[in-house]
C-alpha cells in the first residue's frame, strides 16, 4: 500500500536532486532552470499528498498558485538568460564571472 | 466581500495604477513618458503612505478569513516601504535619464514590487506570504537586469534570479511541511498546532521557511548574491534593493516568527541569533577589503541586517520595536548615502571606486560633511541617530537574555566602523588627485542633506518614530 510517507520520500528526493543540480552543475544555465523547476514541482507533490492525506483542499489550491508562479518565474528566467546570451554569447555556468563572488 | 476589498484597497489602487500606466506607456510616447511616470509613481506612493499612516487609529482588521492582516505593524512597515521606494525613485530619475536607461517600465515594476511587499508585510497565510514574496521577487529580477546591453547588469539579474528562485524553493518546501503538520496554511491555525511541544515536521518547516527568508534579507550564510547584484545593477536600482525590499523581508520574518510560531520562541530564537551573529561579523570583516563603494554598501547592508535580526532574536515586544526603529533609521541613512553615491561621477561617467573620493572635502565641503555624518551614523558613532538604533537592538538582546549576542554586536560594530571611517579618511586626508565633478541633480543634493539633517536632529525625539514603533510592535506580539 502506498501511503503518505512514500510520496514525501519521493518529493524529498526530487527536492534534493534539484538543489544538487543547482550547485554541482557546471555546464549550462538551462540546467539550472530545470533544477529550479524540479524543486518547485517536488513541493507540489508534497502539497498534494498532504492535501489528500488531510482531506483538506487548501493544499491543492496552493499547488495551483505554485504552478502559476513557476510558469512566470521560468518566463522571466529565460528572458534574462536571452539578454545575458546577447551580451556574452555564452550560457555556460563557468562564464558567469564578470564579477567575483 | 466588500469589507474584505476595503481592507486591501491601497494594494488594489497601486496595482490598477501600474496596469493602467503600463497600457498608457505602451500605447503612447513610451520612454519619453518615463520621467513623468517616475514622479507620478513616487507621488502615488507618498499619497498612499499618508493614507495608510492617517488610518493608524483604525485598529486591527483582517480580510479573506484571516489571510490578510491590516494591523499597526503592517501599517508601520508599509509607510516605511512606500516612502523609501518613492524617495529612491525620484533620486535615480536624473541619473537614469542621462544614461539612457530610464525605461517607462522601471517605475511600474517598482510599483508592482511595492504591492508585493505590502502583501508580504500583511500576510496572515502561507499562500499570501508566497504570492507577495514572488510578486516582489519577480519584479526585482527584472529591474536588476534593466540595463539590457550591459554584461554586468544582466549577469547580476541572472545571479539574483537563480539564487532567488532557490530561496523560493526552500521557502516553499518549508511551507508545504508546515501545511502538512499543522493541517492549515493560516498563521492563526499554525500557532495553535505549534502550541506546547511542536511536532518535528513543523520545526523542519520553520527552519526551511526561515532559510528562504534569510536569502531575501541577505543574512549570512545566504548572502552570496548580495555583493554581485549590488555591483552589477545600475546604481539607482542598487539603492532600491538596499531599502524597501529589506524592510519588507525583515517585517515578514517578524510576522512569521511571531504570528505563526509565537508559541515556540526558543526554537527560532537560536536560529535568528546565529544568523545575526554571522551576518554582523561577515558583513564587517568582508567589507574591509572592498574598493567599490557599491560592494561595500552590500556588505554594510549584510551587517545591518545582522543587527536588525538581533532585535528580532530577543523574541520580545521590545525586540520587535527595536527592529522596526532600526530598519526605519537604516533606510533613512541608505537613501542619503545612495544620493551621494549617485552623484559620484567624472566626465559624465559614474565612478564607484572609493579612492576617487580623495580630498573630496576640498572640492565639496558641504557634501563631504553630509556624507561624513551619514558614514558616522552608519558606523554607529554617538551621538548620531545610527547609534541609537544600535542601542535599541543591543538593549533588546540583553533584556531578552542574549547578553553574549549583544557583546558580540558591540565588537562587530567596532570592526565595522573601520571601513566607514576609511571613506571619511579618503575624503578628508587622502592624497591630492583628480577630483570628482559636482553632482548636477538638486534632488540628490536635497536628499543627501535631508538625510544627514535627520541623523543630527532625530536624536531629540526620533520624530516620534519610537512611540509609533512601540504601538506597531504591540499589535504583532501578544
Amino acid at each position: 500500500m502506498i501511503g503518505l510517507e512514500h510520496y514525501l520520500t519521493v518529493a524529498a528526493a526530487l527536492f534534493v536532486i534539484g538543489i544538487f543540480g543547482l550547485f554541482l552543475n557546471r555546464k549550462n544555465v538551462i540546467i539550472l532552470l530545470m533544477s529550479i523547476e524540479l524543486m518547485l514541482l517536488s513541493v507540489n507533490i508534497n502539497l498534494v499528498a498532504f492535501s489528500s492525506y488531510l482531506g483538506d483542499l487548501v493544499g491543492q489550491v496552493f499547488t495551483l498558485f505554485v504552478l502559476t508562479v513557476a510558469a512566470a518565474e521560468a518566463a522571466i528566467g529565460l528572458a534574462i538568460l536571452v539578454c545575458f546570451f546577447r551580451n556574452r554569447g555564452t550560457i555556460a555556468v563557468e562564464d558567469i564571472n564578470v564579477m567575483k563572488g | 466581500m466588500q469589507a474584505d476589498l476595503n481592507v486591501i484597497l491601497p494594494e488594489i489602487v497601486i496595482s490598477v495604477y501600474a496596469i493602467a500606466a503600463l497600457l498608457f506607456g505602451a500605447y503612447t510616447g513610451k520612454d519619453k513618458m518615463a520621467g513623468m511616470l517616475v514622479w507620478l509613481t513616487a507621488a502615488l506612493f507618498a499619497v498612499m503612505a499618508l493614507w495608510i499612516g492617517a488610518s493608524s487609529g483604525g485598529g486591527t482588521r483582517t480580510a479573506f478569513d484571516g489571510m490578510f492582516n491590516d494591523d499597526g505593524f503592517a501599517r508601520f512597515a508599509k509607510v516605511t516601504i512606500l516612502l523609501s521606494a518613492g524617495a529612491v525613485l525620484v533620486l535615480g530619475q536624473e541619473y537614469m535619464a542621462r544614461r539612457d536607461i530610464l525605461r517607462f517600465e522601471y517605475p511600474l515594476l517598482v510599483a508592482l514590487a511595492v504591492v508585493g511587499m505590502m502583501v508580504m508585510v500583511s500576510a496572515g497565510d502561507l499562500m499570501a506570504l508566497y504570492m507577495g514574496l514572488e510578486l516582489q521577487s519577480l519584479a526585482l529580477y527584472v529591474v536588476a537586469s534593466l540595463r539590457r546591453d550591459s554584461a554586468k547588469s544582466t549577469e547580476a539579474g541572472l545571479k539574483y534570479f537563480v539564487l532567488g528562485a532557490l530561496s523560493s524553493g526552500l521557502l516553499l518546501y518549508g511551507a508545504s511541511l508546515t501545511y502538512g503538520y499543522a493541517g492549515t496554511t493560516l498563521f492563526s491555525g499554525i500557532i495553535d498546532a505549534a502550541d506546547g511541544q511542536a511536532p518535528i515536521g513543523l520545526l523542519l518547516g520553520l527552519v526551511f521557511v526561515l532559510a528562504g527568508l534569510a536569502f531575501k534579507i541577505s543574512a549570512v550564510p545566504f548572502h552570496m548574491w548580495t555583493p554581485d547584484v549590488y555591483e552589477g545593477a545600475p546604481t539607482p536600482i542598487t539603492a532600491f534593493f538596499a531599502t524597501a525590499p529589506k524592510v519588507a523581508a525583515m517585517a515578514l520574518v517578524a510576522r512569521v516568527v511571531h504570528d505563526a510560531f509565537g508559541e515556540v520562541v526558543g526554537d527560532w530564537q537560536q536560529v535568528l541569533a546565529v544568523l545575526s551573529l554571522l551576518s554582523m561579523f561577515l558583513g564587517g570583516i568582508a567589507a574591509i577589503g572592498q574598493t567599490d563603494i557599491k560592494r561595500l554598501m552590500a556588505y554594510s547592508s549584510i551587517a545591518h541586517m545582522g543587527y536588525a535580526l538581533m532585535g528580532l532574536a530577543a523574541g520580545t515586544v521590545f525586540g520587535v520595536q527595536a527592529m522596526l526603529i532600526y530598519m526605519a533609521i537604516y533606510v533613512t541613512m541608505n537613501v542619503g548615502t545612495f544620493a551621494f553615491i549617485l552623484s559620484m561621477e567624472r566626465d559624465g561617467q559614474p565612478v564607484t571606486d572609493i579612492r576617487a573620493l580623495n580630498m573630496y572635502s576640498k572640492a565639496q565641503p558641504g557634501r563631504a560633511l553630509a556624507m561624513l555624518i551619514l558614514l558616522f551614523s552608519l558606523a554607529g558613532v554617538p551621538p548620531l541617530l545610527g547609534f541609537f538604533g544600535k542601542l535599541y537592538v543591543l538593549r533588546a538582546a540583553y533584556e531578552g537574555g542574549l547578553a553574549w549576542l549583544a557583546v558580540a554586536g558591540v565588537i562587530a560594530s567596532v570592526i565595522g566602523a573601520f571601513y566607514y571611517l576609511r571613506i571619511v579618511f579618503y575624503m578628508y586626508f587622502g592624497e591630492e588627485g583628480e577630483t570628482l565633478e559636482t553632482g548636477r541633480s538638486p534632488v540628490q543634493w536635497a536628499f543627501l542633506m535631508a538625510s544627514a539633517a535627520v541623523m543630527l536632529l532625530g536624536i531629540v525625539n526620533m520624530f516620534g518614530v519610537e512611540t509609533m514603533a512601540q504601538a506597531a510592535a504591540a499589535t504583532l506580539v501578544n
